[in-house]
C-alpha cells in the first residue's frame, strides 16, 4: 500500500452517456447523460456513500467504475495507475480488485447449482487452478460471513433472505479484491436480517481492510455504515463529505430537503417537513444551469447560467450551489 | 372535550385466520385486535409474513380462496364484517364505506388503458347509482385535482406510463377516495417511492384525513414512516398483535420485547448490528403460547403456556406479554 493518503480509487470528472445509437435509416437515440462530471476518491479503508433517488446515476457511477459500462470522459486511476479510455475487456482486467455485490444476490445464484458450485465457479473463471485452494477459500469465506462449510451443498431456494446477501458477499470475497461496491446491500430485508448483514459488512472491512464504495437511498443506513457520503442529483453530486458534517450541517437545498424527508425515528414532524414540489425532471431535457433549479426553494436567475460546480464549504466538505450565502444554509439552527 | 371515550369506527377483535396448504393449516392470525378511532391514523408495523397485508385483506372480504376466518370478529360500527354476505360486502363496504389504496402503483394500473376508462369503470359517486358519464366525469376530476395531480382536466386521456410513480399512486387516491368512504385501508403505500416523493404522499394523506375527517389504517415495515404519519400504531409478529398504542410512547418506551428488540435493530437506534437471533416460526408449526417465544430473552415457562391476555401499564398503551401482566389490567 502506498502511503495512507494516497487515493486507492480516484474519479475525475466522469461522463457516462447512454443512447445516441443511430438505427438503418432512422433518426438517433436521445443521448441521456447518466453522470455528469462526476469526481470522488476513495482512501484505503474508507467506506463511501452514494446516495440518491432512483435515475440519479448511483448505479451507473458503480457499473463505470466496475468498466461493465464505458465512460464518455474522465479518468479513472487506481493506486495511481490510470485504468479509463480502455476497451471494455482490458478495462474490466485492469479494475479486477474493484468487485461489485449484486442488489439481490438471490436473482444472481443460480437455483440449479449448489452455493459450493458456485463460489468454485466463481474462483474457477478467475484462474484459480488448484482445487485445494478454492476449498480453502471457499470454506474460509463461508465463516467469515456468519455461514459455515454446510452450505456448501445447499442451494439457493433453502436460504432466507439474509443468509443469500451473506453468500453474495462470499462470492465476492473468496476474489479477494480491494474495493467492493455494495449496490442497495439491504433493500428489501427486514430490520432485524438488515442489522445482521449490516453487521456482517461492517466486520469483513475491518478484518480484510475492504474499501467500499456503498450505494443506497437509505439514509439511516448510510449514516450508521459510512464515514464520507457523496449526494447526487441527475448525474451530478451536489454535495460532498463527512456524513457526521453533512447530515448536521447540510449545505445544498436538496440535500437539506432530502435529510428533512427521510423517515426518522421521532414522530409528528410530517407539519412542519416542506415537501419538495413536483418529480425528479427526466434526464433527456434538463435545464440550463443548476438542474435542481425547478424545484428549489431558493432558485435565482443565476442558477440558470452554469452548471455549479463544488465549492468548499469545510474541511473536505463541498457542494455545488450558487446561492449558499443567500440560503442561511450555514447558520446553525 | 370529549367525557365518554368514543367508540372505534372499526374494531378487530380476536381475530384468527387460517389458510389451507398442502402441508396443512397455516394460522396466518391469532387473535389478532386493533381498535380504530374515529379520524385518526392508525399504523401496523411488522416484518414480512407477519400477518399485516393479511389483516387488511380480512377486513375487505378478499382473503384468499382457501383462506377463512375461524374466531373473533370484525366491527365496522354496529355491523360484524364476517357475517356478511359476499355481495353486500361488495355494495356497502368495499369501495363504499371502506376505501383501499394498494402498495404498488405500477401494478395496479393496466398499461393498455387510459386512465380515464380505468378509474371510471371503478368509480362510484356517492349517493347516486345512475349518474351520467359526465357527472362521473366532473366527480373524478375533482377528486383528481384533491390528490393535487398537475393537469388534472386532461390527466384522463393520458397512459398510466405518462405518469411517475408519485402521481400514478395519487391515482390510486383518488380511486380511493371517489365514493367518500369514512375509512381508508392503504397497505404500504409509498414502499416503491423515493423519500422526497414519499414526504409529498405522506403529507396529501394526512391533510386529506384532516379535511375530510378520515379515519386510516396504514400498513407499513417502516418505523420512521409510523413516525411521521400515524397517531396510534399496532406491532405485529407472526399473526399475532403485540403492541399497540400512540406512537410517541410506542417508539419511546415500548413494552414487548420484540418491539424493544426491533427498534434496536434500526440503523439510528443500533449500538451494535447483531439483529434478532433465530428466525420468524412458519405459520403451519408456530410455537405455542406467545409466538416470539422462542426468540425472547425474558421467555419464562407461563409464555409457551397460552397467549397472554392483553394489558395496559399506561391508559391507551396495550400489550400482551407475560413481563407485564401483574403492572394492570386491561
Amino acid at each position: 500500500m502506498s502511503g495512507n493518503d494516497a487515493a486507492l480509487l480516484e474519479i475525475e470528472d466522469l461522463v457516462t452517456e447512454f443512447g445516441g445509437a443511430k438505427a438503418f435509416l432512422g433518426k438517433p437515440q436521445r443521448i441521456v447523460r447518466a453522470v455528469d462530471g462526476v469526481s470522488l476518491q476513495l482512501k484505503p479503508g474508507q467506506a463511501l456513500g452514494l446516495v440518491g433517488e432512483s435515475g440519479c446515476g448511483k448505479t451507473t457511477i458503480a457499473k463505470t467504475a466496475l468498466g461493465l459500462v464505458r465512460e464518455k470522459s474522465g479518468t479513472m486511476r487506481l493506486d495511481g495507475r490510470v485504468v479509463s479510455g480502455l476497451a471494455p475487456k482490458e478495462a474490466r482486467r485492469a479494475r479486477a480488485t474493484v468487485q461489485y455485490v449484486h442488489q439481490d444476490p438471490g436473482a444472481a445464484l443460480d437455483p440449479w447449482w449448489s452455493i459450493g458450485h458456485a463460489l468454485d465457479e466463481t474462483l474457477r473463471i478467475h484462474g484459480i487452478s488448484d482445487k485445494g485452494e478454492r476449498t480453502t477459500r471457499i470454506d474460509e469465506m463461508l465463516r467469515a460471513v456468519g455461514l459455515d462449510a454446510t452450505f456448501r451443498t445447499r442451494y439457493p431456494h433453502e436460504l432466507s433472505g439474509g443468509q443469500q446477501r451473506r453468500v453474495g458477499l462470499a462470492r465476492i470475497l473468496v476474489l479477494r479484491p480491494r474495493i467492493v461496491i455494495l449496490d442497495e446491500p439491504t433493500s428489501g430485508l427486514d430490520l432485524s436480517v438488515q442489522a445482521t448483514v449490516l453487521g456482517v459488512i461492517d466486520e469483513l472491512r475491518q478484518r480484510f481492510g475492504l474499501t467500499y464504495l456503498f450505494v443506497s437511498h437509505d439514509l439511516s443506513v448510510v449514516e450508521r455504515m459510512c464515514e464520507e457520503v457523496a449526494i447526487m442529483y441527475l448525474g451530478r453530486i451536489v454535495e460532498i463529505g463527512p456524513t457526521k458534517e453533512i447530515f448536521a450541517r447540510p449545505q445544498h437545498p436538496y440535500t437539506r430537503a432530502l435529510l428533512a424527508a427521510a423517515p426518522r425515528l421521532e414522530p409528528g414532524s410530517l407539519n412542519d417537513t416542506p415537501a419538495l414540489p413536483g418529480d425528479p425532471p427526466s434526464p433527456t431535457n434538463l435545464v440550463s444551469g443548476c438542474t435542481f433549479r425547478p424545484r428549489c426553494a431558493f432558485a435565482a436567475p443565476k442558477c440558470a447560467e452554469a452548471r455549479p460546480p463544488l465549492r468548499s464549504v469545510g474541511e473536505r466538505h463541498s457542494a455545488a450551489c450558487v446561492r449558499l450565502e443567500e440560503t442561511g444554509a450555514d447558520t446553525p439552527a | 372535550m370529549m367525557l365518554e371515550k368514543p367508540a372505534p369506527v372499526l374494531e378487530i377483535r380476536d381475530l384468527s385466520v387460517s389458510v389451507g396448504t398442502d402441508e396443512g393449516e397455516a394460522r396466518i392470525l391469532d387473535n389478532a385486535g386493533l381498535a380504530l378511532m374515529p379520524g385518526s391514523i392508525h399504523g401496523v408495523v411488522g416484518e414480512s409474513g407477519c400477518g399485516k397485508s393479511t389483516l387488511i385483506r380480512a377486513i375487505l372480504g378478499i382473503l384468499p380462496k382457501r383462506g377463512r376466518a375461524t374466531h373473533g370478529s370484525i366491527m365496522l360500527g354496529e355491523r360484524n364484517l364476517l357475517g356478511l354476505p359476499a355481495d353486500t360486502l361488495q355494495k356497502d363496504v368495499r369501495g363504499r364505506a371502506i376505501g383501499f389504496i394498494p402498495q404498488d402503483p405500477f401494478q395496479a394500473l393496466n398499461p393498455v388503458f387510459r386512465v380515464g376508462t380505468q378509474l371510471l369503470e371503478t368509480v362510484r359517486t356517492p349517493g347516486d347509482s345512475k349518474a351520467t358519464r359526465e357527472t362521473k366525469k366532473a366527480h373524478v376530476i375533482s377528486l383528481l385535482k384533491a390528490v393535487q395531480l398537475p393537469d388534472a382536466e386532461h390527466a384522463l386521456d393520458r397512459y398510466p406510463h405518462q405518469f411517475s410513480g408519485g402521481q400514478r399512486q395519487r391515482l390510486l387516491i383518488a380511486a380511493a377516495l371517489a365514493s367518500a368512504p369514512g375509512i381508508i385501508l392503504a397497505d404500504e403505500p409509498t414502499t416503491a417511492l423515493d423519500v422526497t416523493t414519499q414526504l409529498q404522499i405522506l403529507k396529501l394523506l394526512r391533510g386529506l384525513a384532516i379535511e375530510r375527517g378520515l379515519s386510516m389504517i396504514f400498513v407499513t415495515h417502516d418505523f420512521g414512516v409510523v413516525a411521521q404519519l400515524c397517531d396510534t400504531v399496532t406491532v405485529m409478529y407472526a399473526g399475532q398483535t403485540v403492541e399497540s398504542g400512540p406512537v410517541a410512547q410506542v417508539l419511546k418506551a415500548p413494552f414487548h420485547p420484540y418491539t424493544q428488540m426491533l427498534l434496536a435493530c434500526h440503523p439510528e437506534r443500533a449500538k451494535e448490528l447483531a439483529g434478532i437471533p433465530g428466525a420468524v416460526p412458519s405459520p403451519l408449526r408456530p410455537p405455542q403460547g406467545c409466538r416470539f417465544n422462542p426468540r425472547c430473552p425474558s421467555a419464562r415457562p407461563a409464555c409457551s403456556a397460552g397467549q397472554p391476555p392483553r394489558v395496559a401499564p399506561q391508559p391507551g398503551h396495550a400489550v400482551r406479554c407475560v413481563l407485564h401482566l401483574d403492572e394492570a389490567a386491561a
